[in-house]
């Protein structure tokens, strides 16, 4: 039951993420939007998998907290840079 | 015993899931990039901190303790870090802070 409560809690907060990130006006808001939605998906397996008497959830967990930060590092690099790669020498000005 | 860590287990879920309610709801609701990225962390820090640790009240003393306690840790590595790098990028790519006074924005030089 109380795992019931942090789920629909939840659910709820990832439906109002999902609004910012469907509204945001800049990209930065839908990043931020995005890397919340990740952090609470990652909360919500983990109650997921002791809602249903499987902790082995917390392994998916786990490597889909991992996922969302790379992601998040990798987006907001590339619309800081304009490119993912690595800089050539010549364009360090920023 | 177990009434007892129960009751604190859901005290714990119940407010963890209350401050992410009202993180999201100051995510929806504030007015520029920097003041949405301050409800935000209020999702990661303690909204993930009470829900995880209602989870770990839980899980007793067993491998799903040690596995949510690494949840938490990267969680709190990897937050901070993301939402520096978004407040950088953001500043960078000239967001101004709506609620900022005149002589405390950047000056472009």
């Amino acid at each position: 039951m109380m795992f019931a409560v942090a789920a629909i809690a939840l659910l709820v907060t990832l439906v109002f993420a999902l609004l910012r990130a469907a509204l945001g006006p800049t990209v930065f808001d839908r990043a931020l939007a995005v890397n919340a939605i990740g952090t609470v998906s990652m909360l919500l397996l983990a109650v997921m998998g002791f809602l249903n008497g499987r902790p082995e959830f917390l392994d998916l967990a786990i490597v889909y907290g991992l996922l969302n930060v790379i992601g998040t590092i990798a987006v907001l690099k590339f619309f800081r840079y304009g490119d993912l790669g690595a800089s050539t020498g010549r364009e360090t000005s920023t | 015993m177990t009434s007892w860590i129960d009751g604190l287990s859901w005290i714990c879920l119940v407010a963890g899931g209350a401050f992410c309610i009202v993180g999201a709801v100051g995510l929806l609701r504030m007015p520029d990039i920097y003041t949405r990225m301050h409800a935000a962390s209020v999702i990661e820090t303690l909204g993930v901190g009470l829900i995880l640790l209602g989870l770990v009240l839980q899980a007793c003393f067993t491998l799903v303790a040690i596995k949510l306690l690494i949840i938490a840790l990267l969680i709190l590595f990897a937050s901070p870090t993301a939402t520096h790098a978004l407040a950088r990028a953001a500043m960078i790519r000239g967001q101004k802070p709506v609620l900022a006074a005149a002589e405390d924005l950047p000056s472009k030089h």
